[in-house]
């Protein structure tokens, strides 16, 4: 598990938007997870809680939104959100599917207080 | 005393996606072809490097960077066998990332073909991490069970050829080979699938094969 280390790098880009923005405290930030990224949501936020104690985000919430598998099909050009891990298009059963989202680690948005 | 909202929409593996893209180009340019070895521990990845040193010797030249929590005893395996080789060890860390495998690159020799990245074994964290590597290995040995690609599907989807090994233990153990193969394509259709027994040579052709292709696929794309 590296969810420390990803921890790591939302607070690098926490302290660089503060700093840009004159900002004096954050108040919270939205971090997207795929659901294919290979992070535990559980242990992002425990991670978080743990490294936030005395930096300048050490009152702000963190807001998890988890992103499902969304595949995008070259064969009928459909795009379509997948619950299991049968990656086919549900229109036309093509396998040659695209995973367009559902992968991704994405720090989204910042609240600051100025 | 405002409150502000920014957008920001930062990828957090931003940094070893760049890293890794360097390193994808450096090799390209060098002609190496690079494949990264995902699994869980003991599935067989070092017995497997051992089996294609043999296999390869005098015909193509290999070299091998190992990932470990600690120790130097896979690099030294890999030695035994003549083949030039780097120990990372993370010590603790659950994965390799793009930058360890920079470090060490300007280390190994020019005059390489096949350049094989041994991930620490896991087979969750390592799939997030892109190396460079040009091909991913996924490797699921006959006594983890053949119900793994579905409890593990991010390894699979970022795999390009699923190795199923210890093959000579099938007699002895519950695992449909069909069954494993069906689940992980099932998750990314375009995966090849070789079932191989290092120890016994068996399936080592059909493995070595695509190897020497990839790597003649690679060296055309080059100019």
């Amino acid at each position: 598990m590296h969810e420390l280390s990803l921890v790591a790098s939302v607070f690098e880009v926490l302290e660089e938007e503060a700093r840009k923005h004159g900002a004096r405290r954050v108040l919270a930030v939205v971090v997207r997870v795929g659901v294919m990224s290979g992070v535990v949501p559980d242990l992002l936020e425990s991670a978080f809680e743990t490294y936030k104690k005395g930096t300048i985000a050490e009152a702000a919430r963190l807001e998890i939104v988890s992103v499902p598998v969304k595949l995008r099909c070259p064969d009928c050009g459909g795009e379509a959100v997948r619950e299991d891990t049968d990656f086919s298009c549900a229109a036309c059963g093509s396998r040659r599917v695209e995973i367009v989202e559902g992968r991704e680690i994405v720090v989204e948005r910042i609240e600051l207080e100025t | 005393m405002t409150t502000k909202t920014i957008t920001v929409v930062r990828d957090l593996l931003a940094t070893n996606k760049q890293a890794a893209a360097a390193i994808r180009e450096e090799l390209r340019g060098r002609g190496i072809l690079c494949v990264n070895l995902l699994s869980s521990p003991g599935s067989g990845k070092t017995t497997l490097l051992e089996a294609l040193a043999e296999r390869f010797r005098g015909r193509l030249r290999m070299a091998v960077i190992e990932g470990d929590i600690e120790t130097e005893r896979d690099a030294e395996r890999i030695r035994a066998k003549g083949v030039p080789a780097w120990q990372i060890t993370t010590g603790g860390a659950c994965h390799l990332e793009a930058r360890m495998i920079g470090k060490v690159l300007g280390d190994v020799p020019a005059a390489i073909d096949l350049l094989f990245i041994e991930n620490v074994g896991n087979l969750v964290c390592p799939a997030s991490y892109d190396l460079g590597e040009s091909l991913r290995f996924v490797l699921l040995s006959t006594p983890e069970g053949d119900d793994k690609p579905a409890k593990y599907p991010q390894a699979f989807l970022s795999a390009d050829a699923l190795i199923v090994t210890k093959a000579d233990l099938l007699p002895y153990v519950p695992f449909d080979p069909a069954r494993a193969a069906a689940e992980a394509l099932s998750i990314k259709p375009s995966l090849k699938v070789f079932t191989v027994s290092a120890v016994r040579g068996a399936g080592l052709d059909g493995l070595a094969g695509f190897l020497v292709e990839s790597l003649e696929r690679l060296r055309s794309g080059r100019a």
